[in-house]
């Protein structure tokens, strides 16, 4: 990335710097802040929007990293996402009777504990399944991916069934979180912490070994990459990433069934990836920002339009799905390379401004 | 004897596979797409032939009369789809294509629920008789009969075309190397026209045999579409016979699993639905032991 004018790198340190000029931190923290004020000024309907999109990017964070970084196209994170759910679903139910458990784990599992074992449960399955991806690639690996999906929805839906999922909500010092406004913040915490950890891994010898992976996996294995370790620590990284956001997820709507990780929801994790552009950390934010303020939008216009023509609320989960369609389709043709790239151009033309060289 | 029907019920689920499955081949192997659509294609070649019929007067003739408009309106959408859709990404890698069939897959859904909303909708049953018939002991309707029939004759029929006639032949020159059927004088872009309108073509068929089948639904209908990437892998991406023999396979093998396998899982575990998984069982583990299916190509990499 270029600096603007008349800054220049003059230590390893500041080259390397995600922030580098003081307009950039400027907007970090005045970002961060009023992220952290929404709550204060929205109401709470629109801060559960929030928290859908922050929880997607999440997931879509780990996808970027398996497809966009690492170039392993997978249909399955939304079966990632439901173990990650279910993993921590069943282990706040579960309450352990042992007497040579610490005092403190008497009372069994809580949120601050299975979200992170939601995160390693998916990251292990996802490597299982990742191992196939070592011989298959291309549309083959695809397929290995979408029969993951099918076969880890199948355990799911008879090993634990099919009937609706209680979990309970989030406790902090005493306080239960949950309401929107309260569920919000820890959302928004793990968001910035996990972007942190996603942006700064793809800047490492990891992400530069899934970069060559991407590029042309041939060439990287004659150079030295293992394949091996790569590729299954990115389909980890990638699960791990999944497991967490359906677990941050499904501790917001605190009921879950196995119909909110049909294939169709892997399809559109996708989408959003492609929409918000792949290889790009902010990409995850665009897309599922971009997609879910305009299905939103779109619930609004055809409420506000019922009035006018009745029955039209009908075609909601219709107009839903072509609106969607339709925006993948266009974006394939007119920008297949996301929001993230007009990003790039945008920032790109502000560096100069006003003048044009 | 409950083994030889559900290998005849098999045999005839693979058959229908088998059709859809050939969509998929054709249009992989002269233009390197994989359709994702095809589930989407599937509902729609099914619901217009359902609609056309009743808007007609009914009877045999009329429905044969529906096939063909809709076979017609099929291929239509086949050749708007290469031209608007897929031709501006040529030369996009893999990712785009996918994401593109996937778009497509879920706009042409979204304009199916809003056309047919939810809810079963079963083919008369003035066309097929109501009747059973019995072979090597056991009795199998006649829908089933003739689905099967229908079946082998359009992958018959398929087979010839890429075997004798000269646009088939320009398809398996396209399939095999694009650069060098275009200097021989074969137009690749009318070769992927024709390919997606066939594509489109196999599809509406295999909807309207689902639709006697076992009826049409917006929900499960597309999802049937999923159902045949197995067969497609089982049989290699790019291999026609594959995919015949690879649609029978997974046809009798689901069916034996259904028949044998699930009632044991059931016992044991009190598991079910083991036949709609059990595809996706075989295709990991084939995959594992064969990369590129049973008849696919191995393609030698170099860099």
């Amino acid at each position: 990335m270029h600096n603007p004018c008349g800054i220049f790198n003059e230590t390893y340190e500041q080259d390397l710097a995600i922030f580098r000029t003081k307009w950039q931190w400027f907007f970090l923290v005045g970002g961060i802040a009023l992220a952290a004020s929404a709550p204060l000024f929205l109401n709470s309907y629109i801060v559960g929007i929030l928290i859908l999109i922050f929880t997607t990017t999440i997931v879509l964070h780990g996808l970027n990293i398996l497809t966009g970084y690492c170039g392993q196209i997978s249909l399955a994170q939304a079966a990632f996402a439901a173990v990650g759910a279910y993993t921590s679903a069943l282990l706040c139910q579960y309450v352990p009777q042992f007497a040579w458990f610490p005092e403190w784990f008497k009372g069994g599992f809580n949120f601050w504990l299975t979200v992170p074992i939601a995160g390693l449960t998916a990251g292990l399955i996802g490597v299982l399944f990742g191992i196939p991806a070592l011989r298959l690639r291309g549309f083959y690996l695809v397929m290995a991916t979408l029969a993951a999906h099918f076969i880890i929805l199948w355990f799911i839906t008879q090993w634990i069934g099919t009937q609706a999922r209680r979990l309970p909500a989030p406790h902090l010092a005493g306080i239960i979180l949950n309401s929107e406004e309260s569920y919000y913040y820890v959302v928004l915490v793990a968001v910035i912490i996990l972007t942190y950890f996603a942006k700064n891994l793809v800047r490492t010898r990891l992400g530069r070994a899934w970069i060559a992976i991407r590029d042309n996996d041939l060439a990287a294995e004659v150079m030295g990459i293992s394949l091996f370790r790569y590729k299954l620590s990115a389909f980890f990284i990638g699960c791990f990433f999944a497991g967490v956001g359906g677990a941050l997820w499904a501790h917001y709507t605190r009921s879950i069934t196995p119909e909110y990780y049909l294939i169709h929801y892997g399809l559109w994790y996708l989408g959003y990836i492609i929409v918000g552009g792949m290889g790009a950390t902010v990409g995850p934010f665009f897309g599922a920002g971009f997609l879910i303020i305009l299905t939103e939008l779109l619930a609004y216009v055809i409420s506000a339009l019922s009035g006018v023509f009745h029955g039209i609320e009908n075609y909601l989960s219709a107009a839903r799905e072509v609106l969607f369609g339709l925006v993948v389709v266009l974006f394939m043709i007119l920008e297949p390379r996301g929001i993230a790239h007009r990003w790039q151009i945008f920032k790109a033309y502000y560096r100069l401004f006003p003048y044009a060289h | 004897m409950i083994i030889v029907e559900t290998i005849i019920y098999g045999l005839v689920v693979g058959a229908v596979y088998g059709v859809v499955a050939l969509g998929f081949v054709l249009i992989y192997k002269s233009s390197s797409v994989l359709n994702l659509a095809q589930g989407a294609l599937l509902m729609l070649g099914g619901f217009t032939c359902l609609q056309i019929y009743q808007w007609l007067p009914g009877g045999v003739l009329f429905f044969i009369l529906a096939v063909i408009v809709t076979l017609v309106i099929a291929a239509l959408l086949g050749f708007s789809i290469e031209r608007l859709a897929l031709r501006p990404l040529i030369g996009e890698p893999l990712i785009s294509v996918i994401m593109m069939t996937i778009g497509l897959n879920v706009l042409l859904i979204g304009i199916g629920y809003a056309i047919w909303e939810s809810g079963n909708y079963a083919y008369p049953t003035d066309i097929i008789p109501i009747g059973f018939m019995t072979i090597l002991g056991t009795s199998i309707s006649y829908k089933y009969i003739f689905s099967l029939i229908i079946a082998l004759f359009c992958l018959l029929l398929f087979g010839l075309f890429f075997q004798f006639t000269r646009s088939g032949i320009a398809m398996r020159a396209t399939a095999d190397d694009q650069l060098a059927a275009q200097s021989l004088g074969i137009s690749t872009s009318q070769i992927f026209r024709n390919a997606w309108a066939i594509g489109c073509i196999t599809a509406a068929i295999g909807g309207i045999i689902i639709g006697f089948l076992i009826g049409l639904n917006c929900y499960n209908t597309p999802v049937l579409g999923l159902r045949v990437l197995p067969v497609v892998l089982l049989g290699g991406l790019d291999s026609i016979p594959g995919a015949i023999i690879g649609g029978l396979i997974v046809g009798v093998t689901e069916n034996l699993a259904g028949a044998y396998l699930d009632p044991l899982l059931y016992q044991w575990l009190g598991w079910g639905g083991t036949r709609d998984v059990f595809p996706y069982f075989l295709i990991m583990i084939i995959l594992m032991l064969k990369p590129y299916g049973l008849f696919g190509w191995v393609r030698i990499e170099r860099i």
